[in-house]
């Protein structure tokens, strides 16, 4: 059964990993929904979030590819459970509907958990992070009723429930198995 | 050695630091100043030009495959790049250790479409292991380094350097060397103690349990150099052992527990005992779908143990009950020393009844034929005997490629070399160059079809320029046989496209300078391989077979291996 899994890779900077990483999506045709890469904790170490829908055993299989890559430290996947998850969204909604006095639109932002940013006399712009069901739900709220003029939302930034974040015990063993590896 | 040189003088200087003496390659525009570098170290360094790279990258292959160490090849940029594709690609699925290095133009020119720029890099990603653009000299080095490290270690592939040409001319201001040893983010092979020794345990146990025990052994026994655990591991046990394509040779033909080839023409006994076998232990294969046939069906009442270097490959196709990570070089001593000393000759004998069914109704047909025509079995089983079993096989890709693989005999390891997960045709000819390089004082023999001989037809200039005796033997069927053999049985003999008008071969050989001869009938046939091995030079025995011979057994694709088919009566 195909269901959403959160795929976490720790890997070196390197330039054409995010290719090689695809590249491993692309020939299973496997559709990537979101992509965040950024600096992780560690200095040098990148960490991708990949989000796809597909088969445990799919994504399992994927995950083995990506995790033998020369460039790659650890792959693994997770499901939507196991993590503590958001995203970012930002919604611009012309400033008259702030600015008639009547508050609608404050409650709402208020209401929904997120933030106006910005406020000029042409527009303002909202934030908000959360699922993607809640950022679209306030997408579908600032349309309807008030011109939402643009809207934007990032790949997915995701944290382990485990007490114990797995690359620094990763690291630890790594750095333990290639210290007995003789120059 | 600390010294200043160019870019292009270190790509020399470190490949002898790994001690390469033999590169494959054809000079271009972005690589000149390489093989400028390269004219001064003709004492030290044997430069093959072959007459297209993809030559060059399939001779690098065969090299490989026979000496155990990367080849290496060389190419421009643009398109002598990008024909290098077909043979990583071909590498890559065959694991296969090789450095390619490719002249890239001048990185302020990247991304310009400047003359002969081609995305090399992005190109052959999907089919290296690793891959990396110089664009500073200073990097070459320790590019090359981790290159070899890369490309030898773990389960071997092929990797690509791509070095701009302004990297090539600029100085280095001091040389220096240091052989890559280890990378932070690459394991190439875990450590077998103390993860894998309960897995050991557990799999010694199964197998001592097993009433139907088989061993699967594939390429990764020979990339192991394991060939004598495995061998003190089966007898042992007692455990017929059967082999992939890419396995063959790992033992020696004629070993009493060795019970043939697996998979679509392979071997009778092997592929009906897998659906029948309780334990199937899996040594350095991959469960190719030319060996499951349809998975489902596939040995359902066996316990899977896969011995395996990578571990992206378990439960990859077949479930596994015990996998055991590792070199199987370490691991399969331990597995020997684990299991208790075993025998199993009943279940043996009914492999050597298979053999029987298959010889009277396959066999026996392909070896003493009684019509007329040459059968491809018998040119293949003469050559074979006329070089005492002990010459190194190379096949290109189709019915002689099965045939070959069927009838050719070894007595010692790394005496194989096909193209078995890309099916390359074309890759005969130049992997022959590559073998008969790695090991100059053996007779290499390459059994070619005449589609796949015209596919790479030009390396006989390489082979006669380089004085390389080759024996060609030439299955000529004027089809493009194994295509025409799917058109008779499952596509209603609508033979599409697949035969064809054929030159004079024994003409086209000797128009490269090349000695030849045909043979069409069989009393002749002695007489002609003989002269062939004879001859002192490369040699093409053009021989005539039977043009619409069929390869059996078969197991048809999608169908269970034990559904394997002794010949065509039961296809409508």
């Amino acid at each position: 059964m195909k269901k959403e899994f959160n795929i976490t890779i720790f890997s070196e900077n390197s330039i054409g990993l995010l290719n090689r990483i695809t590249i491993n999506f692309t020939r299973r045709k496997i559709n990537i929904e979101s992509l965040t890469v950024s600096a992780s904790a560690y200095q040098g170490i990148s960490k991708f979030i990949i989000v796809v829908n597909d088969t445990e055993e799919r994504v399992q299989r994927v995950v083995a590819q990506l995790d033998k890559l020369v460039d790659v430290l650890k792959a693994y996947y997770n499901t939507n459970e196991s993590l503590i998850y958001q995203e970012i969204a930002l919604y611009k909604v012309p400033s008259e509907y702030l600015l008639n006095g009547n508050n609608v639109v404050e409650t709402l932002v208020r209401e929904s958990g997120a933030r106006i940013l910005e406020i000029n006399n042409q527009y303002a712009v909202i934030e908000k992070t959360g699922h993607t069901d809640e950022t679209q739900a306030l997408f579908a709220k600032l349309s309807k009723d008030f011109n939402c003029t643009q809207f934007v939302r990032s790949g997915r930034i995701a944290i382990t429930r485990s007490p114990v974040e797995k690359l620094s015990v990763f690291l630890k063993e790594r750095d333990a198995m290639l210290s007995q590896i003789e120059d | 050695m600390v010294k200043s040189v160019t870019g292009s003088q270190a790509v020399i200087l470190s490949l002898l630091e790994e001690g390469i003496d033999t590169i494959f390659g054809y000079p271009g525009g972005a690589i000149m100043p390489i093989y400028d570098a390269l004219y001064d170290y003709q004492d030290k360094i044997t430069h093959i030009l072959t007459r297209h790279e993809q030559g060059a990258v399939h001779a690098a292959e065969g090299y490989a495959k026979v000496s155990g160490k990367a080849g290496v090849c060389f190419a421009t940029s643009g398109p002598g790049a990008t024909n290098l594709i077909t043979g990583i690609a071909d590498a890559m699925i065959d694991s296969v250790p090789l450095v390619c290095i490719t002249g890239q133009v001048a990185s302020p020119m990247l991304g310009t479409d400047a003359f002969q720029e081609s995305d090399v890099v992005g190109i052959s990603m999907p089919v290296t292991k690793w891959n990396y653009q110089v664009t500073c000299a200073d990097e070459i080095p320790e590019a090359i380094a981790k290159a070899f490290y890369i490309a030898q270690s773990g389960r071997p592939g092929p990797v690509l350097l791509d070095i701009a040409k302004d990297a090539q001319f600029q100085k280095i201001d001091a040389f220096c060397y240091k052989k890559c040893r280890k990378i932070r983010s690459y394991i190439p092979e875990y450590p077998v103690e103390p993860t894998q020794t309960g897995n050991i345990k557990s799999a010694a146990a199964i197998i001592d349990a097993a009433q139907k025990p088989m061993v699967l052994l594939g390429q990764g026994v020979i990339q192991a150099q394991a060939e004598a655990e495995l061998q003190a591991f089966i007898e042992k046990t007692g455990i017929p052992a059967a082999w992939t394509l890419l396995g063959l040779s790992a033992l020696p033909t004629d070993h009493p527990l060795n019970v043939g080839m697996l998979g679509m023409h392979g071997n009778y006994g092997p592929n009906i005992k897998t659906n029948e076998a309780d334990l199937l232990i899996a040594i350095g294969m991959r469960f190719d779908d030319r060996v499951t046939s349809d998975v489902k069906s596939y040995a359902r009442h066996a316990r899977i143990i896969h011995l395996e270097i990578d571990p992206s490959e378990i439960n990859k196709i077949v479930k596994t009950d015990v996998a055991v990570l590792g070199n199987v070089k370490k691991t399969l001593p331990l597995l020997t020393a684990a299991v208790h000393k075993n025998s199993h000759d009943a279940w043996l004998a009914e492999f050597r009844a298979c053999d029987k069914i298959e010889f009277d109704s396959v066999i026996s047909k392909d070896l003493h034929p009684a019509k007329d025509g040459l059968t491809m079995g018998e040119v293949v089983r003469m050559v074979s005997e006329m070089t005492h079993d002990d010459a190194i096989l190379v096949t290109d890709v189709g019915q002689q490629q099965m045939v070959a693989a069927r009838y050719f005999r070894f007595r010692r390891s790394r005496s194989c070399v096909t193209s078995g997960g890309l099916g390359t045709m074309g890759y005969g000819l130049p992997a022959a160059i590559g073998a008969q390089l790695a090991a100059p004082d053996r007779t290499v023999v390459v059994f070619v079809g005449d589609g796949g001989f015209q596919m790479t037809v030009q390396e006989l200039g390489t082979m006669v320029q380089n004085k390389l005796p080759i024996k060609i033997i030439l299955l000529n069927n004027n089809f493009l046989g194994m295509v025409r053999q799917w058109q008779e049985l499952f596509f209603d003999k609508r033979y599409s496209f697949t035969e064809l008008q054929n030159p004079n071969f024994v003409m086209i050989a000797n128009g490269f300078g090349m000695d030849a001869h045909k043979v069409s009938h069989r009393d002749e046939l002695v007489e002609g391989v003989r002269r062939m091995l004879e001859h002192d030079g490369p040699y093409l025995l053009d021989a005539i077979v039977e043009k619409e011979d069929n390869v059996f057994p078969m197991v048809p694709a999608g169908a269970s291996v034990s559904d394997i088919l002794l010949d065509n009566s039961s296809i409508k």
